[in-house]
């Protein structure tokens, strides 16, 4: 491989593993713009949308497309990107082992176990459930911790086995809203502590990368891919809103 | 002064619970956490000060302040870490989210009091821009102390 595409895969992969995992437009064009530098291609020329990222460099003939099919949110890859470039800009790593590292990163960065992001979730239900609504009975608190750790199971393994962000978060709130409806219907609980145990337990399904890159793309001069994350972010919240509405009217 | 501790702590449990939800870093949870804890406990402070009845106003003032603690304390501890900023603001914007007004939207609407539900959706817009406000404004400032060190330096 001679050393130009060397330059254009290693950038265009960054920015794959970026755009894939949660980062924001300015980032993901920042990054690759620094490895063509470093790299001693200045003036490379970086498209980046939401859904794919185009490049080429200045004296070659050709340019490049990677679309971007799938995105999830794992933060972690997008740190270990920037520090991996950062390593590269001050020369401790070299181009083809910055290649390398980039491609083990799939495999290689560390992920929480999911009972320990069950545990996460059951956390903020409950202390947000608190924040919020200044309900901390005990029988509430168990509660919000069923209704915010079954939801997140479900939001959890419906993701990852059928891979569709609006219907895991729908069949989530599903969940929640039939364990708030449980307490109030057969516990006697009163309409105001169902609400604390839904608000609550909702609160780790929020869409929080969409809404912050939403905000921080359209601020950065993207306008197509920041109105694009913010439809995401309201599909989302539509989806969640659906589940309850649903388990709403049965009460 | 009590209750803005056990709030503070709360909404650190709740970022470091979000954290690890979106897989961050391990040694960037902690910062995290403190930074999300400070920007509930600066909103609390404001609301608590006037009285039981919180208006709207209030709120709006609550949230754009809290906003733009979180977005100079996030923008300045990505600097020191050297990790990027939406590692620290997204986990620290949750316990910000008005989550309770936007369920309070869609259970009005189911129950058929659409003007109740509206008046809830006004206050999760307010309430969503003025947090957005408060972000740019971190970022306008965080820009101009930057700008004037560079300046300085170069004198």
């Amino acid at each position: 491989m001679d050393e130009a595409q060397l330059v254009m895969d290693t950038a265009l992969l960054a920015g794959q593993i970026l755009l894939a995992n949660g980062s924001e437009i300015a980032r993901v064009e920042d990054t690759m713009q620094r490895i063509a530098d470093n790299a001693g291609y200045r003036y490379a020329n970086i498209f980046v949308l939401l859904t794919g990222i185009t490049m080429s460099l200045p004296d070659g003939e050709s340019t490049q497309v990677r679309p971007i099919h799938s995105r999830t949110i794992d933060l972690e890859k997008v740190a270990q990107v920037n520090t991996l470039s950062r390593q590269f800009a001050s020369d401790e790593i070299d181009l083809p082992t910055f290649y390398q590292q980039l491609r083990q990163i799939e495999v290689a960065v560390p992920t929480f176990p999911f009972w320990l992001q069950e545990l996460a979730a059951i956390i903020v239900s409950m202390t947000l459930m608190v924040a919020f609504t200044g309900i901390d009975a005990p029988v509430k608190l168990l509660f919000a911790m069923l209704a915010g750790g079954s939801g997140y199971a479900v939001f959890y393994y419906v993701n990852h086995e059928l891979r569709v962000r609006f219907l895991s978060e729908f069949l989530a709130s599903l969940v929640i809203g039939f364990v708030a409806y449980v307490g109030i219907r057969w516990l006697g609980f009163t309409h105001v502590a169902g609400d604390a145990v839904i608000i609550g337990a909702l609160m780790p399904l929020v869409p929080g990368v969409p809404i912050m890159n939403a905000f921080r793309d359209t601020m950065s001069g993207n306008y197509l891919s920041g109105p694009a994350r913010a439809v995401e972010a309201v599909l989302s919240v539509c989806a969640i809103g659906l589940g309850i509405a649903i388990m709403v009217s049965l009460w | 002064m009590i209750h803005i501790i056990i709030e503070g702590i709360l909404a650190y449990a709740a970022t470091v619970g979000f954290g690890i939800i979106l897989n961050i870093p391990r040694h960037a949870l902690n910062v995290a956490g403190w930074i999300g804890a400070a920007g509930w406990a600066i909103y609390e402070l404001i609301v608590l000060k006037s009285g039981a009845q919180i208006s709207l106003a209030q709120m709006a003032i609550g949230m754009l302040t809290a906003g733009l603690l979180i977005g100079v304390l996030s923008n300045w501890a990505a600097r020191v870490k050297h990790m990027p900023v939406i590692l620290f603001n997204i986990p620290s914007l949750v316990p910000l989210v008005p989550g309770g007004q936007a369920y309070q939207v869609i259970r009005n609407l189911v129950t058929g009091h659409g003007n109740i539900a509206l008046d809830y959706l006004g206050q999760v817009i307010a309430i969503a821009g003025m947090i957005a406000l408060g972000f740019l404004l971190s970022e306008l400032l965080v820009r101009i102390t930057y700008r004037l060190r560079h300046v300085l330096k170069a004198k």
